[in-house]
């Protein structure tokens, strides 16, 4: 039994079975095959070997030939090994006497050879990086034309990857992804995002661990944790069923508070809308009782097709969303990304700071025809109900007013055309840079509402990349300048009398409600797994001891001092409410 | 490892040769040790003959005949090891198989480690 320690970025617990996606997406479809194919799986098997010897032989004869003996030799070493006669008949063994998959045989017998040699002390060693080209060069061979996506799961398992993009995760099917853990990232990635949209549990910046794994085998993943454990015994299984249990009924007491409103002790009503990245997170919102889609990030659209959404594209989304929430309001932001991340756009160079480059409002501006679409599709979609477009990353004022003009052009272009739309839709920003924070009481004249968004206003306020495993403890919503910088905000915004709300990952966790609600904040923006947690906590404080709770965060010069407080103040929050 | 795959060995049907066993000491000259080409050389070798041949060092026997077997004896430079034939042809297999440690593998001293 192996237990491994990583970072905790969606709570829950599950035990599965592996899926394993190595650095080059490599998936063990299966662990045994039937009795019957055996002989049909032997010679794929060996197939697959001599596919691979020929491309080693070829290999070898290429490099002879440019560089010499010296260099040819690895390729030497190679095929001995491929074809050393107790690997073979291990192979054969594994899938005629055990039943197994050539893949999972093949993964499983080299990784086994590989670690006796990583526990070797010499040079010899090195024989295991070798080990595990042949491994993949023979799954190679073996999976062929058959390497399977993501999207093509069919039954429960728990994912287990070097690393997801934001594509991947967004393939994942709910029904059959039980939860997944990461050798890379960090809290705070958007794959910490897309966990907690999913509610699944995960688990991300691991480490190296996906050698000691092999599809198939069963794996538990404890997302309260951060804990992967590998080959668990009998007693640790039974003892997470328990768990799972446990957190199944906690979830149906918490169901119970969904027509509830959230409404504080001394009765101040708080509004909780959700965060949403797909249309399908609507009903879970609703399931909760929310108050109104606080934030629909539309990125999704422009990272799970190869070709740009069209209008159509756009429009269905939306209005998918608007007509389910039934009249409640929904906030759409436009693109927050970057050219980096979009599987459409060729940019010229490599951008060295994709972070601090050309994205998300920038890009929507430089990309004139792209940002038309989409705002089309928004206003459309303000015919149906209450909807609500915000700009993310803005920074300037100059940028604000561009992106209002291009609206009000996308306006009268639909005007002209006799196609309804609401005139009086609300427009707001995100405050998301230090920049807008500072000249919030600029910004806050020409816009309906803002929300600001913690998760990149930490990032850039610190100067740390959250994705970033070197970094990500220095990544703190606790932090004083962070604090002072939103309490800022709220107050410039309560001012003017504009609507504001907080849409980050702080606003999903109890630990910052009584903070947020001392601050000012009546309006809240979570994922919808955390509703139920987040309007419980509403209900059992007061305003006036949630003010006392942030006069004093505030007065602190430290992160850690901040959290530590907010860490009691929570604790006896939930002591009391928790029955 | 060595043990388990034996008993795979005897699994798979691989009959155990009869006749006498032979052996002898050598001593592991390269510099390298005993790493990836000269253990090459000496599974090729071995598997040239019908006889069982296995290396012994301290309390590891390790197939001769497999390249990985060998590789994981780890044998640095002035390693004693006694190789062992077992079956028909077994005296010679031993010859042979010790030449190339009297050879030093053919090697050069200070040649390069694959």
């Amino acid at each position: 039994m192996l237990k491994l320690q990583g970072i905790a970025v969606s709570p829950g617990v599950t035990i599965g079975e592996a899926l394993v996606l190595d650095a080059e997406g490599f998936r063990i479809p299966r662990r045994f095959v039937e009795r019957s194919a055996v002989d049909t799986e032997l010679a794929r098997l060996a197939h697959a070997v001599a596919e691979t010897a020929r491309e080693m032989e070829h290999n070898r004869d290429r490099i002879h030939a440019e560089l010499g003996e010296q260099y040819a030799a690895i390729f030497d070493a190679h095929l001995a090994m491929l074809h050393d006669p107790r690997l073979q008949q291990e192979l054969t063994a594994a899938v005629r006497d055990r039943n197994w998959w050539p893949e999972y045989a093949v993964s499983r017998t080299l990784r086994r050879y590989a670690k006796v040699f990583q526990s070797l002390d010499n040079h010899i060693a090195q024989r295991a990086h070798d080990i595990y080209d042949i491994e993949k060069s023979l799954l190679r061979n073996l999976l062929g034309q058959r390497r399977e996506t993501l999207a093509a799961i069919s039954q429960p398992v728990v994912v287990l990857a070097h690393n997801l993009t934001p594509s991947e995760t967004a393939n994942l099917d709910r029904r059959f992804v039980k939860g997944f853990a990461t050798e890379l990232g960090g809290p705070g990635s958007h794959t910490a995002i897309v966990a907690e949209g999913l509610e699944i549990p995960a688990v991300v910046g691991i480490g190296p661990f996906l050698a000691d794994v092999s599809g198939g085998e069963p794996v538990i993943l404890d997302g309260n944790e951060g804990l992967v454990i590998l080959q668990p015994d009998e007693e640790t299984i039974a003892q997470y069923r328990l768990e799972e249990e446990a957190a199944r009924s906690v979830a149906a007491r918490l169901g119970r508070l969904r027509d509830l409103p959230a409404e504080t002790t001394d009765g101040v009503r708080i509004q909780i809308t959700g965060n949403i990245e797909f249309p399908s997170e609507v009903e879970q919102c609703i399931d909760r009782g929310c108050d109104g889609i606080g934030l629909y990030r539309t990125e999704f659209l422009y990272l799970t097709s190869k070709r740009e959404p069209t209008e159509e594209d756009h429009f269905e989304a939306y209005s998918a969303v608007v007509k389910a929430m039934n009249g409640k309001p929904v906030v759409i932001r436009t693109l927050d990304l970057g050219a980096d991340k979009m599987l459409t756009e060729k940019m010229p160079e490599e951008e060295r700071n994709p972070c601090l480059g050309l994205r998300s409002i920038r890009l929507s501006l430089r990309e004139l025809p792209m940002f038309r679409t989409q705002l089309r599709a928004i206003l459309r979609a303000s015919a149906l109900g209450d909807v609500r477009v915000m700009f993310p990353l803005v920074s300037t004022i100059v940028e604000l007013r561009q992106a209002k003009m291009v609206l009000a052009d996308v306006m009268e272009d639909l005007a002209e055309h006799g196609i309804a739309f609401n005139r009086k839709m609300p427009v707001g920003m995100m405050v998301e840079t230090p920049a807008a924070a500072v000249m919030l009481d600029s910004f806050i004249k020409e816009v309906d509402f803002v929300s600001v968004g913690t998760n990149d206003l930490i990032q850039y306020t610190l100067a740390v990349d959250r994705g970033n495993k070197e970094v990500a403890e220095l990544y703190n919503a606790c932090d004083p300048a962070v604090l002072r910088l939103l309490r800022r905000s709220l107050d410039v915004a309560a001012e003017a009398g504009v609507p504001a709300n907080v849409c980050g990952q702080m606003s999903g966790s109890v630990m910052f409600t009584q903070l947020l609600l001392g601050m000012g904040l009546r309006q809240l923006s979570v994922p919808a797994s955390a509703i139920p947690e987040v309007k419980q906590a509403c209900r059992s404080v007061s305003v006036a001891d949630c003010r006392l709770i942030a006069e004093k965060a505030l007065t602190m010069d430290g992160a850690r001092e901040v959290k530590a407080y907010l860490r009691d103040q929570v604790r006896r929050l939930l002591a009391e409410t928790v029955a | 490892m060595a043990a388990d795959s034996r008993e795979s060995a005897r699994h798979a049907g691989a009959a155990v040769p009869c006749g006498e066993t032979v052996s002898r000491e050598v001593v592991v000259a390269n510099s390298q040790g005993l790493h990836a080409r000269p253990a090459d050389m000496l599974a090729r070798e071995a598997r040239r003959w019908q006889s069982r041949i296995e290396l012994v060092a301290d309390s590891q026997r390790v197939d001769g005949k497999s390249i990985l077997d060998v590789l994981t004896l780890a044998a640095e430079a002035g390693t004693r090891l006694v190789v062992e034939a077992t079956g028909p042809d077994a005296r010679e297999a031993l010859e042979a198989i010790g030449s190339l440690f009297d050879r030093n593998f053919n090697e050069r001293a200070g040649s390069q480690q694959t």
